[in-house]
């Protein structure tokens, strides 16, 4: 198996500097997420305006996965509309899973070798996860 | 020293000849579950094709020969850990459903708001949750006996916490996380003396160390197949026969019951009145076989093998730079939770695969020791009787390797 596979220098480029870390004043929407196999936590501040991501921050605690997948999913959707983000969140899904092509997606391409990975699977998309809930307004809010 | 004998016995182990990404499989997870000698994988297969029938209901041959296999296991079982009869023997899926079993069908019968359950921030989740719940239902309250610096429980720190309103107390004899052995005897004393009854977790003990009811001073132990070379699925309660007795049954329906009519019904005897529905048979043949497989090997032998390896690895990676490992130095059990700075558990352990080592990397279902430790998770390596000093030497490369993966 060759790891290299999985941990593109991408990744350990956003794991070791991780982008948009932190959290923000007034945020319009946070959502905190727990996966609860591994008691990793990752928390999203959104500032939303006029329909825009206007400024995103990502705290928590996790594997490289998660926390590279979390701040290059803060870059991806940084300035886009609420819609595109939400596209974005999702398109990545379910291009882990294999079932469709990447679009807009930015450096979080370099997590596609995570979909040989089950069980990391999960990690890669917690920050997705949150974000969904954070702007889908036919989510539960917690 | 090693005993180097007992390391002869990977061979009895099929699955460990096994390569895993090109390397020689390095199983560093028996404290999740332990892999399985051929004698037991026969002895399912034995049982499969030769004797299969349902027990304790039918006439003919196979039922006569599966029910006596099946109670045979039982007094294997009870032998096993000197329990004074097999009846006190009760057949479980695991610890978990052991604890469950003790939580329902003893302290919800016996419990009154104000009574204390005493348990300790290092319990497995399956010995915290049974009785948080039990703790609503009844509402009795939980008291936590606080851990030292090290996260070893003190007897000092036990009797601040036990006393008049103690009902029960619930511990883990050995740590699934820290590799600490607690005193459970000691305990048991301080807890009877106040009227209280000791539930004993013995998933990690159990399996690894000469376990004998009465010396331990418990009054129900718990403990799985699975972590003892067994199959999965079966586990085990020991309760004392009268505290059996006066517990209630928890799973209605077959088997567990001496007469029905259309509105009421009466128990069967322990232990079948527990064991409601058709159980584990083969798992409990299997069980069986384990026992006494681990017998035949010496469990003194196998209790010093593998404390041996958790000492001997506790030192090595204390030793290592950028390392923590946690619990006691001294006596430490064969489990072993680590962290390589700045290097998550997950790719800790996704390096280790790589490299055909197994080991857990997360919580150890045992979240409130972790925050106890300040930390999200932990890599954890156990070791049993087939685990050898050269499996140390890969555990210490494998750390190398994954600083240097993660550092580059
Ligand atoms: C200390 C301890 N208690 C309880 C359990 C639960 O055992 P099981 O999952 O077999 O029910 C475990 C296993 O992980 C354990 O290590």
């Amino acid at each position: 198996m060759n790891l290299d596979d999985m941990y593109r220098e991408t990744i350990l480029d956003h794991n070791q500097n991780p982008r948009n870390r932190g959290h923000l004043e007034n945020p319009t929407k946070s959502v905190g997420l727990l996966n609860p196999t591994c008691g990793d936590e990752i928390a999203l501040d959104v500032q939303l305006d006029a329909g825009k991501v206007s400024d995103i921050r990502f705290s928590g605690q996790g594997c490289s996965i998660s926390m590279a997948s979390a701040s290059m999913l803060t870059e991806a959707v940084k300035g886009k509309s609420a819609e595109e983000a939400l596209a974005i969140a999702r398109n990545f899904k379910s291009f882990l899973t294999g079932t469709t092509e990447p679009e807009n997606l930015g450096d979080l391409e370099a997590l596609h070798g995570v979909s040989q990975f089950p069980s990391r699977v999960k990690c890669a998309t917690l920050a997705h996860n949150a974000l969904e809930k954070a702007l889908d307004d036919n989510q539960p809010q917690t | 020293m090693m005993d180097v004998a007992l390391v002869d016995l990977k061979k009895d182990f099929p699955i460990l000849a096994r390569p895993i990404h090109g390397h020689r499989l390095v199983y560093l997870d028996s404290a999740a579950t332990t892999q399985k000698p051929q004698v037991v994988i026969d002895a399912e297969v034995d049982f499969y094709s030769q004797h299969n029938a349902n027990v304790l209901r039918s006439v003919h041959t196979l039922a006569e020969e599966a029910t006596t296999l099946f109670q045979n296991a039982r007094q294997t079982v009870a032998r096993f850990v000197g329990a004074s009869r097999p009846e006190e023997i009760v057949f479980t899926r695991g610890t978990t459903e052991s604890l469950n079993l003790v939580a329902r069908g003893f302290a919800d019968k016996f419990l009154k708001p104000g009574d204390e359950i005493v348990v300790s921030p290092m319990e497995h989740h399956s010995n915290l949750i049974p009785w948080q719940q039990a703790a609503r239902r009844t509402g009795a309250n939980l008291r936590f006996i606080e851990l030292d610096p090290v996260g070893q429980i003190t007897l000092e720190a036990a009797r601040a916490v036990i006393g008049d309103k103690t009902r029960i107390v619930a511990l883990s004899h050995v740590s699934n996380v820290l590799g600490t052995v607690n005193p459970i005897p000691e305990i048991a004393e301080m807890a009877h003396a106040a009227g209280a009854i000791v539930v004993v977790d013995g998933a990690q003990s159990v399996p690894h160390q000469p376990i004998n009811v009465a010396q331990l001073g418990a009054d129900f132990l718990a403990f799985s197949g699975h972590k003892m070379c067994g199959p999965t699925g079966i586990g085990v309660l020991w309760g004392r026969y009268p505290l059996l007795e006066e517990s209630d049954p928890v799973m209605y329906g077959g088997e567990m019951i001496s007469f029905v009519d259309r509105e009421t019904a009466t128990w069967a005897d322990v232990p079948e009145k527990f064991e409601g529905g058709t159980p584990n048979i083969a798992g409990a043949v299997g069980l069986a076989a384990a026992v006494r497989y681990l017998d035949d090997v010496g469990m003194e032998r196998i209790h010093r093998h593998t404390t041996n390896l958790g000492e001997q690895a506790f030192d090595r990676l204390h030793a290592m730079s950028g390392v923590s490992v946690y619990g006691p130095q001294r006596p430490h059990s064969g489990v072993l939770a680590f962290n390589v700075d700045q290097v998550h558990p997950h790719d800790v352990a996704q390096v280790f695969d790589s490299l055909g080592v197994a080991i857990r990397a997360g919580h150890h279902c045992a979240q409130p020791l972790m925050q106890w430790l300040g930390v999200g998770s932990t890599a954890r390596a156990s070791f049993y009787l087939y685990n050898s000093d050269q499996d140390i030497d890969v555990l210490v490369h494998a750390i190398e390797e994954t600083k240097r993966y993660f550092r580059r």
